[in-house]
């Protein structure tokens, strides 16, 4: 059988093969998620500015209700996750490491699923500069899990034009199947916030991206199309990180974006579907994010499941409400990939969480030693990039910050994880990459 | 390939053709002394010219100045290295006295060898703001990676209880070129306050900003950067501050302010200007010993009523 008479989808160079174990909760519908007794909303839970509180404590308020306004540009506004009581304004812990300044709501017993609306944003009368302020005051940002405000992708910089908007329905981190279930339940969300996105980004054509493992969504979202906008949807191979903005461009567009581009660098807006339902449920009722779906899952957890869960809840309520084993081990907020273990429970789930996985003992036990590299080149072979992650692995434990950065391009990884899962040395290279980007940054704010 | 066999061959045949082949010997030799002797020369005579047309003419002071400073090239002094303050001191930009890191001994000599007063400096030493080790201190996680803070600290935080207290894995320790910092048994660095030459390394290095420099005089001491308020912190650390207040409180005048639940001693407000920074009653009333007293030996003092810790042995990880 030749090689070329096989169909094989698109896709990147490189990459990896992990297990997706999707298997515990596609199934499995989108279900609502109960308040937690005490909701930690932390101002800034998305990449950019702080949002500014413009609520009180000891102020009542109601679900919807605006809670605090953009803080500049790169910043969205907040809105409260359930009808209830200002407790405080303080610190509270956050997913970074550090504690970060936040609100905590005390919903009132009889709060209900009742959410206020406020200005609707009309798809027709509405300009692009309209529909992009829209978007900043509901507070949408990327739900994928990078949590960057969607409506600064949305601005084209001066100079450039988007001819092309890639919706990503990939979800190619392993057990993670929000945007999956949001695909089959909410299509027409997603085409109503497609209208809205061509129109601010003033792009010609939609291809929404899945990998081929979804099927089924395609052949749901390929049966409602919309007529009027030019809307495609491709599947592509089953490869992690095909979800990487520029991986995703470079399989459907066969485009690269240059090293510390944007995509807009070459004529395309990524948004994810997720993103894009919440832009057409929220806008035509001026409402803002409240709630996001995720996936729970792993083996440690009784009850998996998708969930819409009021953003601000602290992890340890939704894992008392989902069940856990006795012998949980390990916590990972986003996904076992790219994805952090979670030292404390106090943490809240945020816009940007997608998921989080627990395992247990057994499946976490195993000590993995750390062995010296053995130059074997899988972490090459591996990285989407073209990065040499081995190189850098040795630069880091050297303390060599400033050639990781200028000769080996240490701030294109993205941390996607692949080069530490191939590692036969278990050499924890994304690790060592993260703290070196830090060390990196701080040594260039030196004079 | 066919060249080389040839020449070889004829190498081993030497014996039958001697005379010949001591000849051309003799003659490789003598043009070969000859060349080099040339260029020996001309090349000599460059360097003559050189030595001579270039020359700068430098301080002679500046080489004994230089051999009289520590040659630790730490950079306490302002200056990227011990040749260049050299040359500050030599060009009476600065006084001796800003070189910290030598004794007084070897400073007035170069005074003395300058004609120049020495000068009063006082030692900056860094100072770590955190006193919460493994015997006083929990972890709520079992942190597995990486052996570094910095790798840890971006796996949300590290996995201690206290958001802001140190790691332990001793990055600091790491850095230091001048072997001033080690980690106790309690995974806590301790700064060797002798050796200490101030110059940054730790600081950049702790991934919780815990570092910083301090005057040696400077014996009042906040070690705790935990910003909020209340007892609930002493679940997770007994010698953490839980911003009451009663040092601000019992310190003379204006010396303690409380600003974001934290303790900030404001050291020009001591007893006296220069000498005794701070006042020793402010640590007396406090019930974690989160604010100390450290002499001039370094040894550290905490108050009458704060809560003895006798427990030497690690404490386990709590529930998170």
């Amino acid at each position: 059988m030749a090689g070329h008479f096989v169909h094989r989808d698109p896709s990147f160079a490189h990459g990896v093969h992990p297990p997706m174990s999707k298997e515990q909760t596609r199934g499995l519908a989108i279900r609502q998620f109960p308040f937690a007794p005490v909701m930690n909303i932390p101002l800034a839970q998305h990449i950019g500015e702080a949002a500014v509180p413009v609520v009180r404590e000891g102020q009542e308020v109601e679900r919807g209700q605006l809670l605090a306004e953009p803080g500049g540009f790169v910043s969205v506004a907040m809105h409260a996750p359930a009808s209830g009581l200002i407790q405080r304004i303080g610190l509270m812990p956050s997913i970074a490491g550090k504690m970060v300044t936040g609100i905590y709501l005390k919903p009132f017993p009889g709060s209900t699923q009742e959410v206020s609306s406020g200005t609707p944003c009309d798809l027709d009368s509405a300009t692009a500069d309209e529909i992009i302020t829209a978007i900043q005051r509901a507070g949408i940002v990327g739900l994928g899990g990078a949590a960057f405000p969607t409506h600064v992708k949305l601005k084209v910089p001066a100079g450039h034009s988007v001819d092309t908007l890639i919706l990503n329905g990939v979800e190619c981190e392993p057990y993670l199947t929000t945007d999956y279930r949001v695909m089959l339940e909410q299509r027409h969300d997603i085409f109503t916030g497609i209208g809205y996105l061509l129109k601010a980004t003033g792009a010609r054509r939609a291809i929404i991206g899945i990998e081929a493992n979804k099927q089924d969504a395609a052949t749901a979202l390929r049966a409602a199309l919309p007529r009027g906008h030019h809307v495609s949807v491709e599947l592509l191979e089953v490869k992690y990180p095909q979800g990487a903005e520029k991986l995703l461009i470079k399989a459907l567009l066969n485009r690269d974006v240059p090293s510390g581009g944007l995509p807009a660098d070459v004529q395309a807006v990524v948004v994810n579907v997720a993103t894009a339902a919440e832009v057409g449920r929220l806008l035509p009722l001026g409402r803002g994010i409240q709630e996001r779906v995720i996936t729970i899952a792993g083996p440690a957890i009784k009850k998996p499941g998708n969930y819409r869960i009021p953003v601000g809840t602290p992890l340890r309520f939704a894992l008392d409400y989902v069940g856990v084993e006795k012998d949980l081990s390990q916590v990972f907020l986003g996904g076992p990939m790219m994805g952090a273990a979670l030292p404390s429970l106090d943490i809240p789930i945020t816009k940007g969480t997608s998921g989080f996985v627990a395992f247990t003992e057994r499946e976490t036990g195993g000590r993995r030693r750390e062995s010296p590299c053995i130059r074997c080149a899988y972490c090459v072979d591996a990285c989407p990039l073209f990065l040499n992650p081995s190189q850098l692995g040795l630069l880091a434990r050297n303390e060599q910050y400033e050639t990781m950065v200028e000769k080996f391009h240490l701030m294109d990884c993205f941390e996607c994880g692949a080069c530490s899962y191939v590692c036969p040395s278990h050499i924890p290279l994304v690790q060592y990459f993260r703290a070196a980007k830090v060390m990196a940054k701080k040594r260039r704010g030196k004079p | 390939m066919a060249d080389n066999s040839h020449s070889e061959v004829m190498a081993r045949k030497g014996n039958d053709k001697e005379n010949s082949g001591k000849r051309v010997t003799a003659m490789t030799i003598l043009t070969a002394m000859g060349v080099i002797g040339v260029l020996t020369f001309l090349l000599a005579s460059l360097l003559l010219f050189a030595s001579r047309k270039l020359h700068v003419e430098e301080d002679p002071r500046l080489d004994v100045v230089e051999a009289m400073l520590p040659h630790n090239n730490c950079g306490a002094c302002g200056y990227p290295s011990c040749r260049l303050f050299a040359e500050a001191l030599v060009a009476a930009a600065v006084l001796p006295g800003k070189c910290t890191v030598s004794s007084e001994a070897e400073r007035d000599k170069i005074a003395t060898f300058l004609h120049v007063e020495a000068g009063v400096e006082v030692k900056q030493v860094a100072r770590l703001a955190c006193a919460g080790g493994a015997n006083v201190a929990t972890k709520v996680a079992h942190y597995r990676g990486a052996a570094t803070c910095g790798a840890a600290a971006q796996v949300a935080g590290g996995g201690k209880g206290c958001w802001w207290g140190c790691l332990g894995l001793g990055d600091c320790e790491r850095v230091c070129d001048f072997d001033a910092i080690v980690m106790n048994d309690h995974d806590l660095p301790v700064v060797d306050e002798d050796k200490c030459t101030a110059c940054g390394d730790c600081i950049e290095a702790c991934p919780k900003d815990l570092f910083s420099l301090q005057r040696v005089d400077h014996h009042l001491w906040v070690p705790c950067k935990n910003l909020e308020e209340g007892d609930w912190i002493r679940g997770y650390c007994e010698v953490a501050c839980t911003a009451c207040g009663r040092c601000a409180v019992d310190a003379p005048g204006h010396l303690i302010t409380m600003q974001n639940n934290l303790p900030v001693i404001d050291y020009t407000k001591g007893r006296d200007s220069v000498g005794d920074r701070g006042s020793r009653v402010a640590i007396e009333r406090c019930p974690t010993g989160a604010i100390v007293w450290i002499d001039d030996s370094g040894e550290i003092t905490k108050g009458a009523a704060s809560k003895k810790i006798v427990r030497h042995s690690m404490l386990p990880e709590g529930p998170s």
